[in-house]
């Protein structure tokens, strides 16, 4: 009993990791169809510049707010100044974030070096809350509480406001949505952005976490591609589904069956996608 | 491009067989250090292609193409460390077996011009040959009827089908072709790297055939062959002189998607 319920825990707390790298991911997909492969940067360097504010400030949570905004910042200008020039076509599109990625790895390399880091969160998160005999760390309830808020903030966001139904329609109908005399450049610039801050958000946690390194950014990668894929394609509630259900089955699948840990994660994947290619909440 | 091609293989032909007979002639003369990074870049260049198959001729952008290179490496390199098989073997087994394993060491060169100038250039002659082979194949590949209907797929998948062509039944072929010449690259690569491991099949890998196929430019055969060439030369010429060869190597791939939007074979056809 005890094992099924702190692997459950375990599992969606490292959902919260996936749905804020992969959230970001599938709004970018959505929006803008880019393939976005220096979204593991963006995580990578939410870590780094998440352990250089710390290190500055000494405020946890000032860190986790600067590091994501300065990437969102970096994510918008990239968006602006590089992306925008290679617009609908896929291939260059993967050239250039491809580019980018390793850029910013090398540049990270540089700066910070080799050596793995760990984020130090405030003092409780070394401490767990104690429940029916159950130790739950603080540092994965507040994992999971921050990417629940995220979530409830950008599902009012996007159901509630102009400016998500916008971004609806960007999803929906990129040209309709122009031709209705939005501005969808601003808009993309903008998601691009969002996108960015949920993986720099997404990356300080991570290193509070498990640590930042060279090489995480394209090991986290293909984990948000997954979310991406089995969600569905500029679904956000979606990602969420994913990110629980890759979640769980990823840390079960570790624990129950390690010799093909990485298979038990990529299998429902290859599952959505020869049953239901648009992901789970897709639009087709 | 492809259309230039189709139109004047003859010419194409005439250049490609012309730079083997230098890559062969030449091999004696140089460096030893060059000639095994010529090596490796026709090893790379028989994957990129490969790949082009997939990507500029069919359409399909397959991000996991290391998949069926690391197949190739793993079959030869358990095939050789652990039950002594022939290179021809080898090749052949790659092509044909699946199989994944964890990490394999030692696999010796195969020994097959005895009292050969020395092992670097014997090694490099094999893969020479099996390079202008691949080529050849590649070339048939494309030129032929099938190839044509692959760039119409390319193109139009609903013409295509509307037009009564089997696009899933060519889809597939175009994956298993393209898979079997990435499985030769592969074996060849156990053969000159002595090591095979689970990086052999990770994304940044999957990315880099899918890097020198854009670099060189798509739906060429030929473009991916000098891209393979420029990512090898580039990689080891600027390590001699910056620590941050990877910066720049990235800068260039970001340079060339904004600026060489069809490769450098599509710089090099603007220009005439």
């Amino acid at each position: 009993m005890a094992f099924w319920v702190n692997q459950a825990f375990n599992g969606i707390s490292y959902a919260a990791l996936l749905f804020l790298v992969g959230g970001g991911l599938t709004l970018i997909f959505g929006v803008m169809k880019v393939v976005n492969v220096a979204h593991g940067s963006f995580y990578l360097m939410g870590g780094y510049l998440g352990l250089a504010l710390v290190a500055l400030t000494g405020n946890f949570y000032v860190a986790l707010l600067g590091a994501s905004l300065l990437i969102a910042l970096g994510g918008m200008g990239l968006e602006r100044v590089l992306l925008r020039a290679v617009e609908g076509d896929d291939l260059r599109q993967m050239l250039l974030t491809m580019g980018v990625a390793l850029f910013l790895q090398d540049a990270c390399l540089l700066i910070w070096g080799g050596d793995p880091y760990n984020l130090k969160g405030p003092a409780y998160f070394d401490q767990s809350l104690k429940v029916a005999g159950f130790r739950f760390p603080f540092l994965r309830l507040f994992m999971i509480g921050a990417a629940a808020a995220l979530f409830v903030v950008l599902w009012w966001f996007q159901e509630k406001t102009r400016a998500g139904a916008k971004l609806r329609a960007a999803v929906d109908n990129a040209e309709m949505t122009e031709a209705l005399g939005i501005n969808v450049p601003v808009l993309r610039m903008a998601v691009f952005g969002l996108g960015a801050f949920l993986a720099g958000f997404g990356g300080v946690v991570g290193a509070a976490f498990m640590g930042v390194y060279p090489g995480l950014d394209f090991e986290i990668l293909p984990y948000a591609f997954v979310v991406v894929i089995v969600g569905g394609m500029g679904s956000l509630g979606g990602a969420l589904v994913a990110a629980v259900v890759l979640g769980l089955a990823d840390n079960f699948g570790k624990a129950l069956f390690p010799e093909i840990s990485y298979f038990t994660l990529f299998e429902p994947m290859a599952l959505v996608l020869a049953l239901r290619p648009s992901g789970l909440f897709g639009r087709a | 491009m492809d259309v230039a091609a189709a139109r004047a293989p003859r010419r194409l032909v005439l250049a490609l067989g012309i730079t083997i007979a230098l890559l062969a002639a030449a091999a004696p003369f140089l460096p030893s250090y060059v000639v095994i990074v010529l090596t490796e870049g026709l090893i790379y260049a028989i994957a990129a292609a490969s790949l082009d198959l997939l990507l500029g001729f069919t359409g399909l952008p397959s991000l996991g193409h290391a998949a069926f290179f690391a197949v190739g490496a793993y079959a030869t390199g358990i095939l050789v460390t652990r039950h002594r098989v022939s290179f021809a073997i080898a090749l052949l087994a790659s092509i044909l077996l699946a199989a994944a394993a964890t990490g394999i060491t030692g696999i010796p060169r195969p020994r097959l011009l005895t009292g050969a100038a020395s092992g670097t250039l014997a090694f490099y002659y094999t893969i020479l040959v099996v390079f202008a082979g691949c080529l050849t194949l590649y070339l048939l590949v494309v030129w032929s009827p099938f190839g044509k209907t692959l760039i119409g797929i390319r193109d139009s998948e609903s013409r295509m089908r509307v037009l009564g062509y089997n696009v899933f039944l060519h889809t597939y072929v175009a994956m298993i072709v393209a898979g079997a010449f990435a499985g030769v690259a592969g074996s060849l690569y156990a053969y000159f790297n002595g090591f095979v491991g689970p990086s052999t099949v990770d994304l940044a890998h999957s990315m880099q055939f899918v890097l020198m196929v854009i670099m060189g430019g798509p739906a060429t055969i030929v473009g991916p062959v000098i891209g393979a060439f420029v990512v090898t030369f580039l990689e080891k010429l600027v390590s001699i002189v910056t620590d941050r060869w990877m910066m720049v190597l990235a800068a260039v791939y970001v340079v060339t998607a904004l600026w060489a939007p069809r490769g450098i074979l599509g710089v090099l056809r603007g220009a005439r």
